[in-house]
């Protein structure tokens, strides 16, 4: 009875996309109308074909559409990589906007490409691989839903493939990390609800007491995207037959709500959900529990209470009012405590097996990956202080500052996750080459170094160069002054990004060499009690 | 008074005293007597059920052991 109406849905969605195909108004539009005619085309025939098929009923931990998970997350994360060091590359030599590629590949449109490539198709597929292991293995129960996380796992893949052809194809409504456009963002909240009915329901059925604190975090992070998601998107389409569509909120409003969605992007989509894996897998990896659980408590609520509050800092001297962009500062500075706090509680779970540092690298880039962390959040803080705010903003010290920590936190944990879980769900032994992961560890560390060191000195010399003043007063440079300036520094930036790029490379290459290769583990006596 | 000043007043008056001491009240909850006891329990959680989930015969030896 249920494929029934699967095939019915499926056919009217296939019927309603062709139709919007005909009628568009825009080509992404139109591309995106076809891109989902023929999804849901192909995926009634795909059902049509196990229609009344018997089905097996599984126990056991639902692991498939793990798997699926973190393939996508290496996947999207060398893409992301890839055109993030291309556009670093046209940053530095021009002429890389090739004139043929006008108006799809120049700068302006793979920039979007590239951040929603790394945080959302790379980070957001590891947050939903890593959380759907994390909440199974931690509540003891298998994912809450059926097969409902398929459609979590495949929607948000079609919700990755739409937003990046619209921003290739100019669909976007300007807002950063926000530039999907209307039909995209109501597909995106209707994967997030399964998303959260799935987590949810996981807990409800949970067969341990306690919530372990990192579905804590995760849960969070949920939540908070989907409000975030549904707030900063209010927008009215020009045409339902159109990817154009006008914000509801105007002016200084406007902006206060995308910088309290952008911020709030770091602070529970890179911040809170990794700190989930965080709490999970250091303490996996290190064979010992969390250092202090008391800890891990109070730095959930503190995280969550602060950090709501720092998107004003993104807005100092602007129209937003002086009480605002002080309030944001103030809650900033304040959430050194809750940052450190969870870094010293992540770094001291290996107090009493420090020496594993020297034996295991998977163990070396979570370590390194919580160093960056608390680095990343030493200097955020330091830079929403106005006066330091004053000298920072929209220069490239902004831009290093992102990447230590996206690179350094958000990669290395993921890349770190990724070698524990790919010999976990393909049941081997272990990794194929430990010693590949080293290579690994060193390129993205030093691509890492060279790209935060390279922003310092361009953001900081170009900051000086704008404010630079004569005797009479009169501005000493212009702006082309500082971008030729800074053309030294953005190769070397691009050199960072070449190195991690090959490091990641190396990953993918020794996770398939894993899952071809490995040996697979002896099966487990299978009445051994647990404790 | 218009829904902006009504908002804004309940907004720096009661709400954030209700934020700040369900904040402090967490803290003061952490830190509650026995807790260690209990939160070691829940920080081993990690390191029981990798390969499959608890069974019912699993909770009913758990509640048999507290």
């Amino acid at each position: 009875m249920w494929d029934y109406f699967k095939l019915i849905v499926l056919g009217v969605i296939a019927l309603l996309a062709a139709i919007a195909a005909n009628y568009a108004r825009d080509l992404a539009y139109q591309v995106h109308a076809i891109i989902v005619m023929l999804a849901s085309g192909g995926l009634f025939l795909w059902t049509v074909r196990r229609t009344d098929e018997p089905r097996t009923v599984e126990t056991g931990y639902m692991d498939g559409v793990i798997r699926y998970g973190v393939i996508a997350t290496a996947f999207w994360g060398v893409v992301g990589f890839l055109v993030g060091t291309f556009i670093a590359f046209q940053l530095a030599f021009p002429v890389l906007n090739f004139d043929w590629a006008e108006g799809y590949a120049n700068f302006g449109r793979l920039r979007p490409l590239h951040t929603s490539a790394v945080i959302f198709a790379f980070g957001g597929n590891a947050l939903i691989a890593t959380s759907f292991y994390i909440v199974q293995r931690t509540t003891a129960a298998r994912l809450w839903g059926g097969n409902l996380a398929w459609f979590v796992f495949w929607g948000y893949q079609l919700f990755i493939v739409l937003a990046a052809t619209g921003y290739l194809l100019g669909s976007t409504q300007s807002k950063e990390y926000a530039e999907p456009e209307w039909h995209v963002d109501i597909w995106l909240t209707i994967v997030w609800v399964a998303y959260l009915v799935v987590f949810m329901g996981t807990l409800f059925k949970r067969k341990e007491k306690h919530i372990y604190v990192a579905n804590w975090f995760l849960l969070s992070f949920i939540v908070t995207v989907a409000m975030l998601h549904l707030v900063n998107n209010l927008s009215i389409p020009v045409s339902i037959f159109g990817s154009k569509s006008v914000q509801v909120f105007a002016g200084v409003q406007d902006a206060m709500t995308q910088w309290w969605y952008g911020h709030n992007a770091v602070g529970f989509f890179l911040t809170a959900g990794f700190l989930g894996m965080m709490y999970y897998f250091v303490p996996k990896q290190a064979e010992r529990p969390v250092y202090s659980y008391k800890l891990s408590i109070i730095h959930f609520w503190a995280l969550i209470f602060l950090y709501i509050w720092a998107g004003p800092h993104h807005l100092h001297y602007t129209a937003l009012p002086d009480w605002a962009s002080t309030l944001g500062m103030v809650f900033s500075i304040i959430l050194w405590m809750p940052s450190w706090g969870g870094m010293i509680n992540g770094l001291m779970t290996l107090s009493g097996a420090w020496d594993k540092l020297r034996t295991d690298p998977i163990l070396r880039m979570m370590v390194v990956s919580i160093g960056f962390y608390g680095m990343s959040t030493f200097e955020g803080p330091m830079m929403s202080i106005r006066a330091v705010n004053s000298l920072s903003h929209y220069t490239d010290w902004t831009i290093g500052h992102v990447h230590s920590g996206a690179l350094g936190w958000n990669g290395m944990i993921t890349f770190g996750a990724l070698y524990f879980l790919f010999p976990k769900l393909w049941n081997k032994t272990g990794l194929y080459s430990l010693k590949l992961v080293n290579w690994h560890f060193w390129l993205a560390t030093i691509g890492i170094v060279l790209y935060a060191s390279s922003m310092w000195v361009t953001g900081i010399m170009e900051g000086l160069m704008w404010r630079e003043v004569d005797a009479q007063g009169f501005l000493v440079n212009s702006f082309a002054d500082t971008v030729s300036a800074k053309f030294p520094m953005y190769v070397v930036r691009g050199m960072g990004g070449v190195l991690f790029l090959a490091g990641a490379l190396i990953m993918c290459y020794n996770l398939w060499m894993t899952v071809v290769r490995g040996e697979a583990k002896a099966e487990a006596p299978a009445a051994a009690p647990a404790e | 008074m218009d829904l902006y000043s009504l908002m804004r007043e309940f907004a720096d008056s009661w709400m954030l005293l209700f934020m700040f001491t369900f904040f402090i009240g967490c803290i003061i909850w952490v830190f509650r007597p026995g807790s260690k006891k209990t939160y070691e329990d829940t920080a081993n959680i990690p390191f029981r059920h990798e390969d499959k989930p608890a069974s019912d015969c699993d909770a009913d030896r758990k509640e048999a052991r507290t």
